[in-house]
């Protein structure tokens, strides 16, 4: 996974290689049973409360912790060219899809592209500032790290 | 008037302590002050483009505040308080030569920023993993089928 960040543009760039055909891959990202299968990186759970893949639709989802906590955040496509580049907007909300202003929004333009049989995924998320992308990557860290430590705790559990 | 002065001095991110009660307010004020010295992250340092340069500047050589100022279009008093942030960021190293200070970067701080960024690519690796399993039960389907 190749994982950069431009501090001047805000942007975050994130590419992978997955073993996996072009179409199989499109509807991982765009299909959402199977996006809630693995969005979230475990022991949080994706759930999605509607998607409508189209220019202009939205996706609502949360990501929920192992006590039921939820964090939810929404999509707003914003232009779709199937099987190549996706475009939407991502921004954090409550249950209902209302906006948290105090966060902002990043933008994420995702790439697909063949190469042999497997398939390239490009991704630039853009915040609009600094301090925003800042707050995200905290968050994340805390998500990250919670779930890190409960692993930890699987762990030592089993070992008893 | 205190308030207000104080309110804008605390790091936001302390601020709700401000929603308390009147009577503990001043003594909370003064814990966030403190806390605020220590907690003021990297971040703030590097959210402004006048603070990135003065980082630059200082990151090869000592310089003196008038100097750093010298480089800047900016008022002396503009350029005096993005020091003071990076101040309090913990990011400079201070060096008395006679009447002077002098000004250089930590530069083991700023890696502080690669430590919480290596933290957000590791929910990448992750997520990726787990898609990793998603495609290879939707391979092994479409083979059965």
């Amino acid at each position: 996974m190749n994982f950069s960040v431009d501090k001047e543009n805000k942007t975050v760039n994130v590419k992978r290689e997955f073993n996996a055909s072009l179409s199989n891959v499109w509807s991982a990202w765009t299909d959402a049973a199977i996006l809630d299968l693995w969005w979230a990186p475990a022991p949080f759970k994706s759930k999605t409360k509607f998607m409508e893949f189209r220019e202009g639709g939205k996706r609502l989802y949360a990501m929920v912790s192992p006590e039921g906590e939820e964090r939810w955040a929404v999509f707003e496509y914003t232009s779709i060219s199937p099987k190549t580049n996706f475009k939407h907007s991502s921004t954090f909300c409550d249950a209902e899809g209302v906006p948290n202003s105090d966060l902002g929004s990043s933008y994420w333009d995702i790439n697909f592209s063949e190469n042999g049989d497997s398939t390239i995924v490009d991704i630039a998320i853009k915040r609009g500032s600094l301090e925003e992308l800042e707050k995200i990557i905290e968050m994340g860290f805390k998500e990250g790290f919670t779930s890190a430590l409960q692993g930890l705790e699987k762990i030592l559990k089993a070992k008893k | 008037m205190r308030l207000f002065l104080f309110s804008k001095l605390i790091n936001k991110k302390y601020c709700f302590f401000i929603a308390q009660p009147k009577s503990c307010v001043y003594l909370q004020l003064i814990s966030c002050a403190n806390i605020k010295k220590m907690k003021r992250d990297i971040f703030q340092a590097i959210a402004d483009p006048t603070r990135r340069a003065i980082l630059v500047l200082i990151s090869s050589t000592a310089l003196t505040p008038n100097a750093i100022a010298e480089q800047f279009q900016t008022t002396r008093q503009a350029v005096s308080k993005h020091i003071k942030i990076l101040n309090e960021c913990d990011l400079l190293e201070e060096k008395k030569l006679g009447r002077e200070i002098y000004y250089q970067l930590k530069i083991d701080k700023m890696k502080e920023i690669d430590h919480w960024l290596e933290q957000f690519k590791k929910i990448w690796e992750q997520r990726f993993d787990q898609l990793d399993q998603v495609l290879m039960n939707l391979k092994s389907k479409e083979n059965e089928i």
